[in-house]
């Protein structure tokens, strides 16, 4: 059954749920209600939430989207991604655990979704259920990774703003100074700032982003990534938190920042889709046997994986 | 490429804290390969109801322990069908005496599931209903 998208642009809530989960399912119908979604987009600030598991993504979100609620008569959107496994393509998706304060408001939407295999901390559909959202008039989406380790930095490619939430104790100077996760921030936090340990933390984030200023010089775009202590679960460091998001807006809107992590947000967009279209057209013409049995020459010695890839696709 | 998969929400209404058995149906449903969206502790009926909208879910597993049920689980049924989503299933695990469980299937209980319950029972059951 079709979701018409003028019943998303209306505000039904139920409308917007299934479409989400026709993207999700990539049923065909709802390339076309997106489609005529999308010249309704653009409106919406995405604030990207990402970090280690445990480090307080989930708390962290479930305040900022009450601070933002409360600063004006405007919708939140959520999306709240977790791992799919593995094994069983199952998920446990507890995000909303630590965000019941949001269920009953009528100006906030939560949706929990799982990576179905998505490698990078997001989900296939994040993007295009942040469209959705957009469309249906949701002012700031807030899009919560997966419990991120090293290199889960796709959210980059999706937020205006990205903040990656550590918590004390997880690492020194050196893994401050590592390449991948850190470097997306746009605000570091350092969530538990009542724990014991959180200033050190802190203070070698600070110096891991001053020793890049000393080598590479200010970023392009002239934003200086702030590092605030945050206490989600108590709700101390919040109100900061929220002026630098808004800072940081009116930084991208005054520079060219903002048209480039549009053009960045298409451009990942655009390769996804065609990769994902060059594969399922690929997909239809080779059968699932004739993989099995390339893998068989690999695992046995006969074909270089490189050599089986190329017999395939030659087929 | 379409891929459909069963999502359940499972949640715990009313003011008990006995989880435990929330939690292995939950775990259970994820081995079986199910999305399972996991709400945590003392839910109200239109809690429950915003999460099952929210998150298009097939089914709705309420947990109660608390002796709540005959309060609770019509105000769920209630608030679902309010909401246009009369036809997600809803089923029942804790400990349910056997009027109860009968008076609950009437209004449209799929399941009610008592201690000693075997969740690939539950998985089946569910499987069979959604799948």
């Amino acid at each position: 059954m079709a979701v018409t998208a003028e019943s998303v642009l209306a505000g039904d809530r139920l409308a917007l749920s299934r479409l989400i989960t026709q993207i999700e399912n990539g049923v065909q119908e709802s390339r076309a209600t997106l489609d005529a979604l999308f010249p309704y987009t653009g409106n919406a600030y995405l604030i990207g939430v990402t970090g280690p598991s445990g480090s307080g993504k989930s708390t962290l979100v479930n305040q900022l989207a009450l601070k933002l609620a409360q600063a004006g008569d405007q919708r939140i959107g959520i999306i709240a991604v977790d791992p799919t496994s593995p094994f069983s393509g199952g998920a446990l998706l507890g995000d909303r655990v630590r965000m019941s304060d949001l269920f009953a408001n009528p100006n906030i939407f939560i949706r929990s979704m799982a990576t179905r295999g998505a490698l990078g901390g997001l989900a296939r559909a994040a993007d295009d259920a942040a469209y959705a959202m957009d469309a249906a008039g949701y002012a700031f989406i807030l899009i919560e990774t997966v419990g991120a380790g090293q290199s889960e930095v796709e959210i980059a490619k999706l937020a205006h703003t990205t903040i990656v939430v550590e918590a004390p104790g997880l690492g020194d100077d050196v893994q401050a100074g590592k390449a991948g996760l850190l470097e997306i921030a746009d605000i570091l936090v350092v969530n538990k700032s009542d724990r014991l340990g959180a200033e050190a933390s802190a203070r070698a984030l600070e110096n891991a982003l001053a020793l890049g200023v000393e080598i590479n010089g200010n970023s392009d775009d002239g934003w200086q990534v702030p590092v605030l202590r945050v206490s989600a679960l108590h709700g101390e460091g919040l109100p900061e938190l929220v002026d630098v998001i808004y800072s940081h807006r009116r930084h991208l809107q005054d520079d060219r920042g903002w048209a480039e992590r549009k053009n960045r947000r298409a451009r990942s967009g655009l390769v996804r889709l065609l990769k994902e279209s060059l594969y399922t057209a690929w997909q239809t013409q080779v059968s699932e046997d004739a993989v099995d049995e390339m893998a068989a020459k690999i695992a046995g010695g006969a074909l270089s994986p490189e050599q089986a890839a190329k017999r395939l696709l030659e087929t | 490429m379409m891929v459909k998969k069963i999502r359940v929400l499972i949640a715990k209404p009313g003011l008990d804290g006995h989880d435990r058995g929330a939690k292995v149906i939950a775990r259970a449903l994820r081995d079986a390969g199910m999305e399972v969206i996991y709400t945590g502790l003392r839910q109200t009926p239109e809690m429950i109801a915003a999460a099952a909208l929210q998150e298009d879910v097939d089914a709705v597993g309420i947990s109660i322990l608390s002796g709540a049920h005959m309060t609770l689980v019509p105000r769920v049924l209630e608030q679902l069908k309010a909401n246009g989503q009369g036809a997600v299933h809803v089923f029942v695990g804790g400990i349910i005496p056997k009027e109860d469980g009968e008076q609950m299937r009437k209004m449209g209980v799929r399941f009610v599931y008592g201690p000693g319950t075997s969740t690939m029972d539950v998985v089946r059951d569910i499987q069979a209903l959604v799948g």
